[in-house]
């Protein structure tokens, strides 16, 4: 008995330590930053990244769900700025309250996730094709919808202040972090209760870990797995909302290449592409990793180019990285 | 008679092709451990798998206490309180063994998981069992012993009265299988009924109160072990009157040794293995299902690392790393998974002959001589006789017989030395099989070495010159084909403690 306990606290360090390096990774990325400029341990600084990381991390909560499912969703980008058209819709065009902006933003989304889960358990598309197809129809919907122009909202509407606003600053004085960054931390909370708390989160890991044992089980897993890509709709569906606000607008060429760099911030955080592995928490500070690394990058005058150059030198790095870990495990 | 359980009566079961089950009787008695055995393909596990409702029966019924009952999935089984532990472990690995047991049933605490419920039911059942399993530890980082109490306990937690164990102790070791014989004599005196399939003969005798042989589908008999012993056994399983033809083996074999292996070993996989291949000669290679057959194969083909152990080509020390290190001193390897292994399905004919020589159709920077590849292909199709309409027909559409022509044929084109068939007959029809032993005595008489794994006694004693036959990764013995027997073959695979690896040339 001695020897499997041993193995066990072994191999949870291991898990730790990984957990760790993401961490770290994203305290050495500040530390190195703040050293090598003065501008950008700031207090505006930090809130920029904090700002520019909040569409990222919602739509890498919703994909986060997906991935352990040992799914993908490639349609995050294009259904976020779908979410966002339909918010002005209601809101500029029917001039109906902003509530109702929102709901309908998010229900958007929870749409498009769920028949993503539709095509992928019940007419068995790979998910990759699904979600492929997806991304066209709704890049191309908004277009559609919006006669290819923007739609802005009236200033007066107060739209803006969903994601600019800062409640936080009316409750402390000076302390204005906008709340489209405390709609992220409050979104990422939640996600993080379903994923570790509830049955829903349960059978996320269930199914990507081995989608047959849990079908054997009695695990319902064509239902299970509609659910779980119509609740990662639900984020990608508030990232819609809050990208719409901070930009007072809908804008309907936007979206291409999120649903990489959600992808990108999942597999950062320790996700795995296979399935059954990944947290929200480390989601989220894959998402932190990629905005500090750009914001960072910008304050060094680092062209910006070299910055995507960069950003892609890190996913392949930390999934190496991973990849080393599994094999000492194994 | 209120102690039976199970009666079985009757069952028969065709798949396409194959009739497995040919009216078999079975019955289980409370607190009893019944033992089913006979050779791989004889339908034990399609008999317990239509018990345990993953397979439909065509004729035949089901008693459960004596009364007729029918089991249309797992799901109605498990409440009727008959569960199968399976050969291949069906578990979560990123779970912990408490998630694993009780998936789909999750105790709530109104929205919540109740992950503390959760683990202390599981606790109570690995208590039950006298087991010290921590229903908190993810099944990923137990042992396959401890992932096997893990599937044990689900099954128990369906408060079942029949267990089925479906080999379960093909994957453990010694120290191990006591545990699970401790746990299943307990649950035995708790008037759980158990159903156990084993290919360990030898086990019988440890754990099991009765055996019921199966052979090709059909029943055979019903013994009480104390009254049995292991060549009784034996003979009801292998007693078929097998379509003997004579052993078609050339005497012409030569005698230089074209292939030495010498205590090969890998991590528990293989013991000392050592054994050698002549010029001209088929050597069998017999066991039951992970006696390390395929693993020694693969080991020798560079598929594989080993730990330890020597191979020589030719008299010569050869170091293979990796297949393509095999192929360049003509060792083949034709996989016993064809279609995952063997061949590129969607690919035509004749790319599927030339793959193994591109080196040799291709003119400069690599482009392709069309000409030159159909006339190599459709010499290879002609001598094989491979039936196809044409050369550019895609290999998925062949049969399987003409599949297995075909990669032959792709080792034939790159004319490879040892040849190395794993289970080549199997899944093809009595037509092909029959071409496809005369091609291997053709190319044996050709003077190629061929090494043929077969769990098809019939198939091994036909076509080898000598058999090597090892059990749980040792060599446990080599015959000539003038000693080979069913019996003497199956004692050796069967031959679990005693016996060391026959040093070469013995």
């Amino acid at each position: 008995m001695t020897d499997t306990v041993l193995t066990k606290e072994k191999r949870s360090r291991a898990d730790v330590i990984q957990r760790l390096a993401a961490f770290g990774a994203l305290l050495l990325l500040i530390v190195a930053f703040s050293i090598a400029s003065p501008y950008f341990f700031t207090f505006d600084n930090i809130v920029g990244i904090l700002i520019a990381t909040a569409v990222n991390g919602l739509l890498a909560i919703g994909v986060t769900f997906i991935i352990i499912t040992g799914g993908i969703d490639l349609s995050v980008g294009t259904v976020m700025t779908l979410s966002s058209v339909m918010a002005a819709v209601f809101v500029k065009r029917w001039g109906l309250p902003i509530p109702l902006g929102i709901l309908a933003a998010v229900l958007t989304g929870t749409i498009a996730g769920f028949l993503n889960g539709v095509m992928i358990s019940r007419m068995k598309l790979p998910p990759f094709i699904a979600t492929l197809g997806m991304l066209n129809v709704a890049r191309g919907l908004s277009l559609v919808i919006t006669q290819l122009s923007p739609i802005y909202f009236p200033l007066e509407s107060g739209w803006n202040n969903i994601a600019m606003g800062s409640v936080l600053g009316a409750i402390i004085p000076g302390f204005d972090i906008p709340n489209g960054v405390l709609i992220m931390f409050a979104a990422a909370a939640v996600a993080g209760l379903i994923l570790s708390k509830t049955v829903i989160g349960r059978y996320t890991f269930a199914i990507g870990s081995n989608e047959e044992a849990a079908r054997l089980s009695g695990v319902n897993v064509a239902i299970w797995k509609m659910a779980i890509y119509a609740l990662g709709g639900i984020f990608v569906g508030l990232g819609g909302v809050v990208i719409a606000a901070r930009l007072n607008s809908a804008q309907p060429a936007l979206g291409l290449g999120y649903e990489l760099d959600a992808i990108a911030a999942a597999v950062i955080g320790g996700v795995s592409l296979s399935g059954g592995e990944g947290t929200i928490l480390g989601t989220i500070i894959g998402a932190f990793i990629i905005s500090t690394l750009t914001n960072g990058l910008r304050i060094l005058s680092v062209p910006q180019e070299w910055q995507i150059v960069v950003t892609g030198l890190i996913i392949i790095l930390s999934v190496y990285l991973d990849i080393i870990r599994r094999r000492a495990k194994a | 008679m209120d102690d039976m359980l199970v009666q079985m009566q009757g069952i028969d079961k065709t798949f396409p092709g194959v009739h497995a089950l040919k009216g078999c009787d079975f019955d289980l008695k409370r607190g009893e451990v019944h033992a089913l055995v006979g050779e791989n393909g004889a339908g034990k596990s399609t008999l317990m798998k239509i018990l345990s409702g993953i397979y439909d029966m065509d004729a035949g019924q089901i008693l459960l206490k004596g009364q007729p009952v029918s089991i249309p999935n797992p799901h109605a089984a498990q409440k009727m309180g008959i569960s199968m532990v399976h050969q291949e472990l069906n578990l979560m690995n990123h779970l912990t063994a408490a998630q694993n047991i009780f998936i789909g049933r999750e105790p709530l605490n109104f929205f919540f998981l109740d992950e503390h419920a959760l683990n202390q039911n599981a606790a109570k059942i690995f208590e039950m069992m006298n087991l010290a399993v921590q229903p908190w530890m993810k099944v990923a980082d137990m042992t396959v012993a401890k992932q096997q109490m893990v599937e044990i306990a689900k099954a128990l937690s369906f408060n079942s009265e029949v267990l089925i164990f479906d080999e379960p102790s093909a994957a453990l070791t010694d120290v191990e299988i006591k545990e699970l014989f401790r746990i299943i004599r307990q649950l035995k005196d708790n008037g759980v009924g158990i159903i156990y399939i084993t290919h360990r003969l030898e086990e019988l005798f440890q754990i099991s109160d009765r055996v019921t042989v199966l052979r090709d589908g059909a029943y055979v008999d019903t013994v009480k072990t104390e009254d049995a012993t292991i060549n009784q056994i034996i003979k009801m399983m292998v007693g078929r009157v097998i379509y003997e033809s004579a052993p078609e083996v050339p005497e012409d074999r030569g005698q230089d040794i074209v292939l030495e292996v010498r205590n090969l070993s890998s991590d528990n996989v293989l013991k000392n293995v050592n054994f050698n291949l002549k010029r001209g000669e088929i050597l069998g290679f017999a066991g039951l299902v992970g006696a390390g057959r395929t693993e020694t194969a693969r080991a020798i083909f560079g598929a594989d690392p080993y730990d330890s152990g020597e191979i020589y080509i030719n008299g010569e020390r050869v170091n293979i790393k990796n297949p393509s290190d095999a192929v360049a001193h003509s060792v083949a390897y034709l996989s016993e998974d064809r279609k995952r292994y063997g061949l590129c399905l969607g690919l035509d004919v004749k790319k599927n002959i030339v793959i193994t020589i591109y080196e040799k159709v291709t003119a400069f920077i690599g482009w392709v001589r069309e000409k030159f590849v159909a006339s190599i292909a459709s010499k290879i199709v002609e001598q094989l006789s491979i039936r196809t309409p044409s050369l550019d027909q895609k290999v998925k559409n062949l049969s399987g017989g003409n599949q297995q022509k075909l990669v032959i044929g792709k080792w034939l084109a790159k004319d490879a030395d040892i040849m190395i068939f794993d289970e080549p007959t199997r899944g093809i029809d009595v037509g092909a099989k029959q071409e496809i032993y005369s091609l291997l005595n053709d190319l044996a008489a050709q003077g190629k070495s061929i090494i043929m794994i077969s769990s098809e006694l019939p198939e091994i004693l036909r076509m080898s010159h000598r058999v090597v036959v090892m059990c749980e990764g040792r060599v446990t013995g080599e015959l000539d084909y003038t000693e080979a027997n069913q019996e003497s073959i199956m004692q050796l695979a069967t031959q679990r403690n005693g016996g060391n690896s026959v040093p070469v040339n013995a």
